[in-house]
């Protein structure tokens, strides 16, 4: 199909105008923008706490807070770095943006919805931040039973603001599969369909299916914490590991919905960068299937240490390394798809080389907490810690990075500074490793998590580690710069910068307001590179 | 709006200007009653846990569960049952009169509507009573012959209260957007083109109705 850059000047970005046209938009590709900024600039405040956290545990007991600031740090970092920022950060930001252009539609299936679900997650972020002006939080971003029952910190509004997020992320995840039911573009069938759509699907099934759990079990707990209903509560009969079972039926599938995403950018990006098909693309979509399937029968492997019997334990520990076959697919079937590739090296494949770095490490990782007897050694150690930023870090910001840096010409019209996106990428990619490489070997050695206080063996690892946030930070900030210098001076990116052939990319850059001048009809699959010239 | 963006119209009785990204008035109804029917599997895992802290604490208090559910009047949520059933019939007779354009439509809805308020009005009943006699969630259940005899049982009635409590909700939520459409219906707004609220509405209420079908045997009558 030819450009469409003939009504050069009028954009999704710049028609219709003011600032209403941006408050009351239903246009995806704004509501994406919406979110994007919004998540960012959680990503900001959640990323101070961290380096905070990382500052406090330069050396062994106080360094520069107090042991009860450090668990509110720690507990605003995870919960907006969670809740905030990493679970809508790819399917609400990116995805919203992608997810029609890639299906050639001129919308989700409800913008009215779409809108709601932006205003509903800024009205939960907003009540989640809020809590700060009301004696903050300090229960972990796990709320667990009986303590955040009790304590004195605002913790019935911090799980009313994830409560009122989650209706959001409920109402995306509906949106996006009624999208890529009903407005795929004539042609798309369900084998042409590109597996980053595949990915957003099994996302929201998720999104769909775990969050309402998650919902209402947060609401029992702020029941408990004001009526003292007792379902949690031991003195009155209650079980506060039911808590417990409930909060990791969501949040085991949501580490999913912070990956699945991730994994689906780097399925663009990897044929695109090696100009090959990717390679097993059916096995691909199934595997993403596969793990979102698997994600609902794996949760008991939070709780080895939590009195669950070992019957059970035996089970949900053998369960849980099966996710590591469709994930094994996938990670070979990547490496396929490079393998005699004509590889560019470009800052969306860096980040995608990153992605596979250190998603690796966190899933080989995970396997090793999975095997019950070595998790009762590393229960609730640096270990852990080192295993799930490793996924949820390594993994969906990586994916994340390589997405918007892949989009980013789509989205803008502009072409970012490839020199300094690479500079950037070495610090994001090198201070990650050491920030948490030095966690594994704390952890094994029996350094506990959330700890405040350590033994002072372990004050070399923390040093390292605490080095490697500063470098993570300048590599953010690095990123933040050049990416808002190319709004202002970068040069004009043309419709298709990457030669990929994605629907996505056969509108202008950026895209008109109604997406595609002619609506498109799809005659090729996505990753046909042996057979179309892009 | 005259943009692209502006999403639906509106129209004249019998007409319906279907949303810019739709191919068809078809295409757009078949959307909405899939986003539907995925709001509805949401709303099930909303409801699960309740329903599985049921069981878990019916099969560990058994005893007490029983002696709680006998406190409850099996007569009124019968009387419920059979309120609600009515109002699922004329919610069926509703989307029916919808989609042949007929007139009778605002008389299922407004029917429909008032079997709804009849609930709350019963509902109302059993929780005054069960407040009287101190039969509370957790902490505050002081019914003196329950505490000596069933002192699990007020888990019992935090999970009565939470269960009916949530299901209360839903049919308040529902009433008000039966209220919505029932206006829009009195304006003449549907017809054999253009029904897709009315069908939203009728799976949304039969949803909840069902909800209860099950709560009702759970909570009044195994005893
Ligand atoms: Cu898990």
């Amino acid at each position: 199909m030819s450009s469409t850059t003939a009504v050069a000047g009028k954009n999704y970005l710049t028609d219709p105008k003011g600032i209403g046209s941006w408050i009351y938009t239903l246009d995806h590709k704004r509501i994406g923008l919406l979110y994007l900024v919004s998540v960012l600039f959680f990503f900001l405040v959640g990323g101070i706490f961290a380096l905070l956290v990382r500052l406090e545990l330069w050396s062994p007991g106080q360094t520069v807070m107090s042991a009860d600031t450090y668990n509110k740090a720690f507990t605003y970092h995870g919960t907006m770095m969670v809740f905030m920022v990493i679970i809508p950060m790819i399917p609400a930001a990116i995805g919203n943006f992608v997810l029609p252009l890639m299906l050639g539609a001129k919308d989700v299936a409800f913008p009215r919805l779409n809108l709601l679900s932006y205003y509903i997650f800024m009205a939960g972020a907003l009540l989640g931040v809020g809590t700060l002006f009301f004696k903050g939080v300090d229960t972990g971003w796990t709320f667990y039973t009986p303590y955040s029952t009790k304590t004195g910190s605002a913790a019935a509004m911090m799980v009313m603001a994830a409560f009122v997020m989650g209706f959001s992320s409920i109402l995306t995840g509906l949106n996006f599969i009624t999208t890529i039911h009903k407005l795929r573009a004539p042609g798309q069938g369900w084998t042409k369909l590109p597996l980053m759509c595949w990915a957003l699907y099994a996302t929201s099934l998720l999104q769909l299916l775990a969050t309402p759990v998650l919902a209402l079990t947060l609401c029992l707990m702020a029941m408990e914490r004001v009526f003292n209903i007792g379902i949690f509560d031991p003195a009155l009969g209650g079980d506060p590991v039911l808590f417990q079972h409930f909060f990791w039926f969501y949040s085991h599938p949501a580490v999913y919905i912070m990956v699945l995403p991730a994994m689906g950018v780097i399925n663009e990006v990897i044929p695109v960068f090696s100009q090959k098909p990717i390679f097993g693309y059916k096995a691909m979509a199934l595997a993403v299937f596969g793990i979102a399937a698997v994600a609902f029968i794996v949760w008991g492997h939070h709780m080895f240490t939590s009195g669950q019997s070992a019957t059970a334990g035996f089970i949900f520990s053998l369960i849980t390394m099966f996710v590591a076959i469709p994930t094994g697919i996938k990670m070979f079937s990547w490496l396929a798809t490079m393998y005699k590739g004509t590889l560019r090296f470009q800052a969306p494949m860096l980040y995608a080389y990153a992605f596979l770095f250190v998603f690796l490490i966190g899933g080989l990782t995970g396997v090793v907490l999975a095997t019950m007897a070595a998790d009762i050694h590393l229960h609730d150690t640096y270990f852990v810690v080192a295993h799930f930023h490793y996924v949820m870090v390594g993994g969906t910001l990586m994916g994340f990075m390589a997405g918007i840096h892949y989009w980013w010409p789509k989205m803008f019209g502009k072409m970012y500074s490839e020199g300094a996106a690479k500079l950037a990428w070495f610090f994001v990619f090198m201070g990650f490793n050491v920030t948490f490489f030095p966690q594994f070997i704390a952890g094994s050695q029996g350094m506990p998590r959330r700890y405040y206080d350590y033994v002072a063996e372990f004050t070399i690892w923390n040093q390292v580690s605490t080095v490697g946030s500063w470098m993570i930070g300048v590599g953010f900030v690095i990123s933040a710069i050049y990416l808002m210098a190319s709004l202002v001076g970068g040069r004009k990116a043309s419709d298709n910068p990457w030669q990929a052939l994605g629907l996505e990319w056969q509108t202008s850059s950026p895209p008109p307001t109604e997406n595609f001048l002619v609506d498109p009809v799809v005659t090729h699959g996505p990753y046909d590179y042996d057979k179309v010239a892009a | 709006m005259s943009s692209p963006s502006s999403v639906d119209h509106h129209g004249k009785p019998g007409e319906h200007h279907f949303a810019h990204h739709f191919r068809s008035a078809l295409h757009e109804f078949v959307t909405c009653k899939q986003g539907m029917w995925l709001f509805l599997v949401q709303e099930v895992l909303f409801f699960s846990p309740l329903f599985v802290a049921y069981f878990m604490f019916r099969a560990q208090y058994a005893h007490d569960f029983h002696l709680g559910a006998l406190q409850l009047d099996w007569k009124m949520g019968a009387l419920n049952t059979i309120i609600l059933l009515c109002s699922s019939y004329t919610m069926a007779r509703a989307v029916t009169a919808s989609q042949r354009g007929e007139k009778s439509i605002v008389k299922y809805l407004a029917i429909t509507f008032l079997c709804a308020a009849g609930f709350l009005v019963v509902k109302y009943f059993e929780y005054t009573h069960k407040i009287h006699d101190g039969l509370l969630p957790g902490k505050f259940m002081t019914n003196p012959e329950l505490l000596a005899e069933a002192p699990k049982a007020a888990i019992f009635f935090s999970l009565y209260f939470c269960m009916t409590g949530l299901h209360g909700i839903h049919v308040i939520g529902g009433m008000g957007v039966i209220a919505w459409i029932m206006w829009r219906a009195h304006k003449g707004e549907f017809g054999p083109k253009y029904f897709t609220p009315v069908e939203m509405t009728g799976l949304y209420w039969h949803f909840v109705d069902l909800v209860w079908i099950f709560l009702f045997p759970m909570l009044y009558l195994v005893g």
